[in-house]
């Protein structure tokens, strides 16, 4: 027999345990999102190939022709791929995490299940079209005959770094859009600006060392230059200060990140 | 055998903030913030208009409903039922009180839920079974039954979105129907549909209390509780005002409320006319001449008007109007004496005017009606909205069986022939 008490002010114990209890539901979830993201749409899951692509293209010739920074001795378009996968990956699991918790209101004032798994769910999906074009990543270091240093096995480290913060943030991002829509507007701004405060189409390096650790407090950056230091090794060495920061600050954003969801999740239902 | 669900002192408070209501956003909050140095001189004042602001949707609300009993929940709107539901699936977290569950619980509080338009029903089924809480194991057991039950083979491999309503609302239903929790909280659900497929579900509703589950059950259709249920709770402004026998407890809901309609009369203000008449009082009576504010599709219903008449005995060629208007405040149809009758009306004082409607064809719903009275060219007396008629379900046809739902607002007498 299953014996469920709900008492005011006490659903908090039975959460995490609710949490393994509907991990099918977590999957259903992110399945559901992986199978509707690109339907109805001709060209289907290469979308997820385009958008990168075409990216890599205009930010190569941005700031590596026109702005001539320097690429550490790696083609300047292998530089620029090893940072959009991290940032898109990011900012696609920060917008769709975000609004992951509106779109489904439907779902979150008709049936109980912890709220967290809708966002989770999202990060998944992200996580999808970030593994297809790290599929694409492997095509374009043979297309230049890039041999990845040793330390390209520790990449999945920094995937995980980019999840937490990815999740942090759409925690935070999630929530506070039930109460407050105007998230839905700070959002695409954040993301179209953070573009250009991480080290997306240039190299960590070009920032004046005054500004490295300050620079760093970006999680992303620790992550960027994680990749890159995985994928071209060599000259791009990890500046450890600025890695540590980026990892206390992704670790404070998803603890707080779940604190507040948890927090504010109970009235969901009630000003969704 | 032991309760399956235990409600103790169960409440649930809204604060309703009026002067928010339209901006619950980041402004606010930067504003509030921006002004917090202030707020120690203005503490008094916000205090009361806080206070001020609460609501209980349901208070000190204690029940036990043992294994095996189907309860059927009965109240008007905003008595507290979907509050109850609410909390009683988790979806949202009682302010006092304490629920405690044994069994597996699943709630349907709609049909499809997180049913997704892009998806195919093959694919809709897996995840909407996920979401009301079923394995996979189950899902993939029970499927050929849903298909089956829902009529919908053909259409496995289409998107939902390209499915006519009713085959949308049996495929919900039919995943619904498969679930197989101990303990099942369903709401309204059986309002959807053709009437042929309302007839499978409450057959289907049986059948689950047969089994021996226990099933709670909010519903306005009477005839449903009455024929389900072995027990109805009645809730009236957030409380429970009793609980028994389904037969009882619905003769009891029909009944309230009449008090309310004979204060609403004569205390109005908001009148018009010249007032040489004044209804006092209008009643509305069902078929055994009793008062009340609640009568079924097809019920012979009476709308007696009480009036006191100012400085004479008699009042002759008096015309007298009721017109009924429904939810959303669309005129319906209107009684006119002159029309219906081939002499003038004359009012007596003491005595009272009585209109009766044979067979009400009006569809299950709220109404409210407006009467006036005029004699010769002049407006005497006219109340707005001077009372409310809830109709229920009912056997308007005389075949056992109850009319359509949700196509349109009049039930129309008929017949039909197979002619050679």
């Amino acid at each position: 027999m299953h014996d469920l008490i709900i008492e005011a002010g006490r659903t908090e114990r039975q959460y995490w345990r609710d949490l393994w209890r509907y991990r099918e539901l977590f999957l259903f979830l992110a399945w559901r999102d992986l199978l509707v993201r690109y339907r109805q749409t001709v060209i289907g899951v290469a979308w997820s190939l385009l958008r990168p692509l075409l990216t890599m293209l205009i930010l190569t010739m941005v700031f590596g022709k026109l702005g001539k920074m320097p690429s550490g001795g790696v083609p300047y378009a292998l530089l620029v791929f090893c940072g959009i996968l991290p940032w898109q990956f990011f900012a696609s699991a920060i917008a769709e995490s975000g609004n992951s918790l509106v779109t489904n209101s439907q779902l979150i004032s008709k049936v109980y299940f912890p709220r967290l798994l809708i966002p989770a769910g999202s990060l998944v999906t992200a996580l999808a079209d970030f593994l297809i074009s790290l599929g694409l990543l492997a095509v374009l270091m043979f297309w230049y005959r890039w041999i990845p240093p040793i330390q390209i096995v520790t990449l999945p480290l920094f995937v995980l770094l980019a999840s937490a913060a990815s999740f942090g943030a759409g925690a935070w991002i999630a929530a506070l859009m039930v109460a407050y829509r105007d998230f839905r507007f700070i959002v695409p701004f954040v993301v179209q600006f953070g573009l250009y405060v991480s080290p997306v189409g240039f190299l960590s390096g070009v920032v004046p060392a005054e500004y490295r650790l300050f620079f760093s407090l970006n999680p992303i950056v620790g992550v960027i230059d994680g990749f890159r230091w995985c994928v071209l090794g060599g000259e791009h060495l990890i500046y450890w200060p600025g890695l540590i920061a980026s990892v206390l600050v992704t670790a404070s954003i998803l603890v707080t990140g779940i604190r507040y969801f948890r927090r504010t999740e109970r009235t969901f239902a009630d000003i969704i | 055998m032991s309760d399956a669900i235990n409600v103790e002192n169960l409440g649930k408070k809204y604060v309703i903030s009026h002067q928010r209501a339209k901006g619950e956003g980041l402004r606010h909050v930067i504003e509030d913030a921006v002004r917090a140095p202030l707020r120690l001189a203005r503490f008094r004042r916000r205090q009361t208009r806080k206070i001020s602001e609460e609501f209980w949707a349901l208070r000190g609300v204690s029940f036990s409903i043992e294994h095996g009993e189907a309860v059927g929940i009965v109240g008007r709107n905003g008595a507290g039922k979907s509050t109850l539901l609410k909390l009683l699936s988790r979806i949202t977290e009682p302010t006092t009180g304490q629920i405690r569950y044994r069994g597996r619980v699943a709630s349907l509080l709609e049909v499809g839920t997180g049913f997704h338009a892009e998806l195919t029903g093959r694919e809709n089924i897996s995840l909407n079974a996920a979401i009301l809480g079923m394995t996979r194991a189950n899902v993939a057991r029970k499927f050929d039954e849903i298909v089956a039950f829902s009529e919908v083979e053909k259409f496995l491999d289409t998107p939902v979105k390209r499915y006519s309503s009713g085959m949308y609302v049996r495929l919900a239903f039919g995943v619904a129907a498969h679930l197989e929790p101990d303990i099942l909280l369903v709401d309204e659900v059986l309002a959807v549909g053709d009437a042929a497929f309302q007839q499978k579900c409450l057959g289907k509703m049986g059948s689950v209390v047969q089994e021996g589950r226990t099933v709670l059950f909010v519903s306005h259709n009477m005839a449903a509780i009455s024929s389900l249920c072995t027990r109805a709770l009645l809730f009236e402004s957030g409380r429970l005002r009793s609980s028994g026998a389904p037969d009882s407890v619905i003769k009891e809901y029909l009944a309230t409320g009449r008090d309310r309609a004979r204060v609403a009369v004569s205390a109005r203000t908001d009148r018009q006319g010249s007032g040489r008449i004044r209804f006092t009082n209008v009643l509305i009576l069902n078929d055994c001449g009793e008062t009340t504010e609640t009568v079924r599709s097809g019920a012979d219903i009476s709308i007696a008007f009480e009036y006191s008449i100012c400085g004479a005995d008699r009042l002759d060629n008096a015309v007298v109007q009721i017109k009924f208007f429904g939810a959303l405040g669309q005129p319906l149809f209107a009684c006119l004496s002159r029309a219906a009758r081939l002499e003038s009306l004359t009012l007596v004082a003491g005595f009272r005017l009585v209109c009766n409607i044979p067979r009400l064809p009006l569809v299950p719903g709220a109404y409210t009606f407006t009467i006036w009275c005029t004699i010769g060219e002049n407006l005497e007396d006219y109340v707005s909205e001077a009372g409310q008629l809830f109709v229920t379900d009912g056997d308007y046809f005389g075949t056992g069986k109850l009319p359509p739902n949700q196509v349109g607002d009049f039930l129309v007498a008929h017949s039909w022939t197979a002619d050679p």
